[in-house]
Order: C-alpha cells, then sequence, then structure tokens
C-alpha cells in the first residue's frame, strides 16, 4: 500500500517537473517561518496567499469556462463586507464569520447569473463589471450602515501572532488551490468537470450538443469561484481588520486578470505564479514610490508582449513536453516517453 | 431647472457620444476592448492645460497640438504594442488597462495630482428663453454635432468609409478584396484616439482635469456602448444620451445622486441587456471564423 502510494507519487509528481517545482514551492513556504520571523515580510506573504485564492477563482470562473469576468471584486469584496457587519454587529469569530461571508458571495454570484448568463463575451464582461459598481455606489450613498468611504474597521483579528495567522492563510490557499486545481483537471478519472468546463470554454454549441447542460455548470464555476474568492475576501478583511470600499474597486478585479494572464490563464498555476511574483515586487517597488506603479504596468506590458499567453505557461511549454502518443507529461530534455517509449521528437 | 437639466444633459450627452463612437469603430474593426480609451480624453485634457498655461500658447495651437499628439500616441502604441498580440484577446485588454495606468502614472509625475482645469475656449454666455448658456457648452454641442456629422459622412459616403465597415463586417473576406487590413485598422484606432481627443479637448474647461479621470467615464462609455449594441455607431449614439439623461436625471433630483449616478447608469444597461441580450442595435455575430 505505502509502496505503491510511493510509486503513484513518484509517477505523477517526481517526473513532472512543473509538479516538482510546485511542491518544493509549497514545503519552502511551510518551513519559512523557521528562516525569518520578520512581521513585514510575513505580511506580504500572508496577502500573497490572500490574492492567490482570489485570482485563482477568477482563473476558475473565466479562464475555464471563458466566460471573461471584469467584476470578481463583487465576491471579494460582497464577503469583506458581510464578515465585517457579522463580526461587529454579533461578535461572531472569524471562524464563523468567514464561511457565511463565502456563502453570502456565492449568493451575489447566483444574483450576478441571473442576466449575465443569457449573455456572451464582451456583454457579460461589462454587465459583471456594473455589479461591484452599483454595490460600490449603494455602499457611498448609505454611509450609515456600512461607513461610506472610510469602511467598517475594528473587527477581530485572525490571530494575536503573525506567524499563526501565516500558518492558517497557508494551508487554506493550498487546500483551495488544490480543490480548483482537482476541479478543472480535464484529465482526471474522479471528476468530470474539468473535461466539461474545457468543452464549454471552446465550443458552447458542441457542449450543448452533447447533453451538456451547460447553463448549469456555468452556474457551477460561478459559484465554486465565488465561494473560494468570498474566502479570500473574508481573509483579507479579518486579516487588515477592515472593509472598506477599495475592497470593491474596479482596479481590484483588473489586479485579479493582470496577475492571472500574466502567469497564465486556464492554468491555476500561473495565477499562484503571478501573484507569487508581483505582489512582492509590487511591494519591494515600494522603495521609489512615485515610480511604483508605472514600473509594474511597463513591466506587465513587456512580459505579455514577449509571452503572451503568460510566463508561468511559457516556462512550462520550456521543461515540459507531451507525449505525442500517449499524452503523458515529460521532461523536456527525455528523447523518449517514460512510459510508452515513443519519440519525443 | 428643467432647461438647465436639458442643456447639461445634451452636453454631456454628446461628450459620451463622441468617446462611444470612437469605442465602438475600434471594437467593431479590430474586435478588441480599448480599455486605454478614454485615457486618450485624459491625456488631450492635459495637452490643452500644459499647452496654454505652461507654454502660453493660444487656443487653436493648444488644439492643435493636443490633436495630434495624442492621436499621434495612440496610434504609436497600437502599432508597438497591440498589434502583435492582437489574436489573445484577453491579453489584449490587459495590456490596454496597463497602457492606461502608465498615461495615467506618467500624467501624475509630471503634473503631480493636482486639480487643473484648461482655459475656456470661448468667454461668454448667451440668455435663451429665459435660461443662461454659456457659450462653452454651445461650442461643445457645436462640435459634438459637427465631429458625428463627419464621422457618419466618412463612414458612409468615402471609399475609406467602406473599406472599413467591410473591414469590420469580415476581415478575411475584406482582405481577399484587396483592402489591406493593417492599414485599415491603423486608420480606425487613429480616428477612434482623435475623436477621443477630440472630447478630451472640449471637457478640459468644463471637468477638472486629474490622472485619475479617466476610469469613471471608461465604465460609462462601456455602458454606452454594450447598451448601444457592441459596435454598432447608430447605438452608441443612442445610448449615450439615454446614459446622459439617466445620470443627469439621478444628480439633479436625487439626494446624493452624484454617488449614485454611475450605479443608475450601470443598472439601466443590466435592464436592457436582460430585456435584449445583444443590446439595443446589435447585430447577433455569426460564430466568428477561426
Amino acid at each position: 500500500m505505502l509502496r505503491r502510494l510511493f510509486k503513484d507519487f513518484q509517477g505523477d509528481v517526481l517526473a513532472i517537473p512543473g509538479r516538482l517545482i510546485a511542491l518544493i514551492f509549497f514545503l519552502f513556504l511551510f518551513i519559512l517561518p523557521l528562516i525569518t520571523q520578520e512581521p513585514y515580510t510575513l505580511r506580504i506573504l500572508i496577502l500573497a496567499n490572500v490574492f492567490v485564492i482570489f485570482a485563482v477563482s477568477w482563473d476558475f470562473i473565466s479562464g475555464y469556462t471563458g466566460q471573461i469576468n471584469f467584476g470578481h471584486a463583487l465576491f471579494f469584496g460582497v464577503a469583506a463586507y458581510s464578515t465585517a457587519l457579522l463580526g461587529k454587529h454579533l461578535g461572531l469569530q472569524p471562524w464563523v464569520t468567514i464561511p457565511i461571508g463565502a456563502i453570502v458571495a456565492v449568493g451575489a454570484g447566483m444574483l450576478m447569473c441571473l442576466p449575465a448568463l443569457r449573455l456572451r463575451g464582451p456583454y457579460l464582461s461589462l454587465v459583471t463589471l456594473a455589479f461591484p459598481l452599483i454595490l460600490l455606489g449603494v455602499i457611498k450613498a448609505f454611509p450609515d450602515f456600512t461607513g461610506g468611504e472610510h469602511g467598517i474597521s475594528g473587527l477581530p483579528a485572525l490571530s494575536d501572532s503573525r506567524v499563526v495567522e501565516y500558518y492558517i492563510a497557508l494551508p487554506i490557499m493550498i487546500v483551495s488551490v488544490f480543490i480548483m486545481w482537482k476541479l478543472t483537471d480535464a484529465k482526471s478519472a474522479l471528476v468530470r468537470t474539468g473535461i466539461i468546463l474545457h468543452a464549454i470554454r471552446e465550443d458552447e454549441i458542441a457542449a450543448r450538443a452533447s447533453g451538456i447542460n451547460t447553463i448549469r455548470y456555468k452556474m457551477f464555476a460561478f459559484a465554486v469561484g465565488g465561494f473560494f474568492a468570498g474566502i479570500a475576501g473574508g481573509l483579507y478583511a479579518h486579516f487588515l481588520r477592515i472593509a472598506g470600499p477599495s475592497s470593491l474597486d474596479m482596479m481590484l478585479s483588473f489586479q485579479a486578470i493582470i496577475w492571472t494572464v500574466f502567469g497564465g490563464i486556464v492554468s491555476i498555476y500561473g495565477a499562484v505564479v503571478g501573484v507569487y511574483i508581483l505582489y512582492p515586487l509590487m511591494e519591494f517597488l515600494r522603495v521609489i514610490p512615485e515610480l511604483r506603479i508605472l514600473i509594474f504596468a511597463v513591466i506587465v506590458i513587456v512580459i505579455l508582449l514577449f509571452m503572451p499567453e503568460g510566463i508561468a505557461v511559457w516556462i512550462r511549454d520550456k521543461i515540459e513536453r507531451e507525449c505525442p502518443r500517449c499524452k503523458l507529461t515529460n521532461v523536456a530534455w527525455r528523447r523518449t516517453c517514460r512510459a510508452c517509449g515513443a519519440s519525443l521528437y | 431647472m428643467i432647461q438647465g437639466f436639458i442643456i447639461q444633459m445634451l452636453v454631456t450627452g454628446g461628450i459620451y457620444a463622441m468617446l462611444a463612437v470612437g469605442f465602438a469603430l475600434i471594437f467593431g474593426v479590430a474586435r478588441m476592448i480599448n480599455l486605454a480609451h478614454t485615457s486618450f480624453l485624459m491625456l488631450a485634457a492635459y495637452g490643452m492645460f500644459y499647452s496654454t498655461y505652461r507654454l502660453g500658447l493660444d487656443i487653436i495651437p493648444a488644439i492643435a497640438i493636443s490633436l495630434v499628439g495624442t492621436t499621434f500616441i495612440g496610434v504609436v502604441s497600437y502599432k508597438l504594442l497591440i498589434d502583435r498580440i492582437r489574436e489573445h484577446q484577453v491579453t489584449v485588454m490587459l495590456v490596454t488597462i496597463a497602457l492606461a495606468i502608465v498615461f495615467q502614472e506618467c500624467m501624475l509625475l509630471a503634473f503631480a495630482a493636482h486639480f487643473r482645469e484648461a482655459p475656456l475656449l470661448v468667454e461668454g454666455f448667451v440668455e435663451i428663453a429665459g435660461v443662461r448658456i454659456t457659450n462653452e457648452q454651445l461650442l461643445t454641442l457645436a462640435v459634438v454635432l459637427v465631429v458625428l456629422i463627419g464621422i457618419w459622412a466618412l463612414l458612409s459616403k468615402t471609399k475609406l468609409g467602406i473599406a472599413i465597415r467591410a473591414t469590420a463586417q469580415d476581415t478575411e473576406i475584406a482582405n481577399l478584396m484587396g483592402i489591406s487590413v493593417s492599414r485599415i485598422l491603423l486608420i480606425t484606432m487613429g480616428m477612434a484616439t482623435a475623436l477621443a481627443a477630440v472630447a478630451g479637448i472640449v471637457v478640459a474647461p468644463l471637468w477638472v482635469v486629474f490622472p485619475y479621470m479617466w476610469s469613471n467615464p471608461l465604465v460609462t462609455v462601456m455602458a454606452i456602448v454594450v447598451l448601444g449594441g457592441l459596435g454598432s455607431v447608430k447605438g452608441s449614439l443612442i445610448g449615450a444620451f439615454i446614459i446622459s439623461f439617466v445620470q443627469t436625471a439621478v444628480v439633479f433630483f436625487l439626494p446624493g445622486g452624484a454617488f449614485l449616478n454611475t450605479a443608475f447608469a450601470l443598472l439601466v444597461m443590466v435592464i436592457i441587456l436582460v430585456v435584449r441580450p445583444e443590446g439595443l442595435f446589435g447585430v447577433v455575430f455569426e460564430e466568428e471564423r477561426l
């Protein structure tokens, strides 16, 4: 039994460089507090973890079903505000409010689906863009209940110690990313959602002709993506101890798209790579505050000009190669496939 | 009050119409959502501010400089950046938003985050039926009218216009008929930027000029274009006046309306799209050939 597990592990993780890198990276994140406990570094990493969940959930909705969602901040903001209101008025603890916030975000997502799923392409993008901005207008128009421009502050923190907060955010991030990755894995024999979502993106009419209820699967994508984005929003609110209008901002929605497309859309790990490169970079650039956003935008443009599919996909294509016969992923420097022996050239 | 409301509505509607027509043109021809569109308005407005107050130029050369300069920036950035990644639609959107941020940051560096204004293009006011209308507003309306009629004439009467519409209908067939698609795309981009620049020149004295002034009009313009039907010039014209009517009405008649005007405009867009998923005048595109 153990030996079989080890064999599977060897074949499915160690033999594929991309997964090996991911494994080493996550292990490194786990032992990082042993190396440094500097609060500022940990703070950046915690926020990066939160944004990884956020960006990956965008990729789940938009990359996989092709419904480019411009209003992803809706889920984030709705969850942040509902956790904040619950925590403030009912005095509930974070581990209660965050899941409730995520469920409220799913509700908001379903509401958004009603008009959005009747539309296609750019129409859908722009309708989804509208929702967080409508909500933002409402929040600013009723400052008594929502705190207006200043938001709701003074929430209970996740924990008193930074290290504990880090170890709360990290496993949540890894589990969320793993679940979403598994749900979108087109080769998986266990869950069929992956291949169905791929089919919807490639050709919705053909998918419907094959007997797939595409509306139901798109709603499913919105629900799952909204749930995880909601978790990210709740974590964010409790970590910063404030839920403000910036969590519904148009720029936040675009940030999710920037991170994901920078890393590589339709890949899940692309979003992870994008956040872990761009978010710390943004923080690092604080040494030159007036040029910070300019440099950021220029880097994004330059990278996308040369790797329009995203940086992670570009790297993956350099180090991995798919066997033309059995579709198994191989290291790029092998001459023959590790399973069937077919030539890789 | 009601006259003031109508004038205000016509002026904002006209400005939005110019922006929306440019946005619709570039979407229709190149199938790209140009999120940097309103940042050209911001650039032109800064061009007016800079060339009149800082360089001390007269109005006419200032207009020429901002118009030509902005159009040049638009065409060059299209040629250098967007042209090579046109197949990747999401990437194009991302590059254009990054471009808008680049422009915004450059203006922040050059002029800081102060609220600026440009001098009035014309002084004085006239009184019609008991309300004062500044000449500036009248001039804006006149400019809008002239520009829109010009665009309409160009698109429907000239050879270039026919080539542009042919490219919008079917890029491949247009190419086969001997139309140089890449040149048409470049010209369309130039026209769209020039429209945004004209809008920027006329709003420079009316709105406050500051580096973040592009983001609110961008949302409004996208709402207009979508509710009119993407790529339809007529639809975006009518949409512009619907949205400006809603926004002005909200600001005039609702307490706290200034916060809610974008929200209401977007709500109208959502409602229209629920009733007509392809917008008011949108054509349902056939599946695009790959």
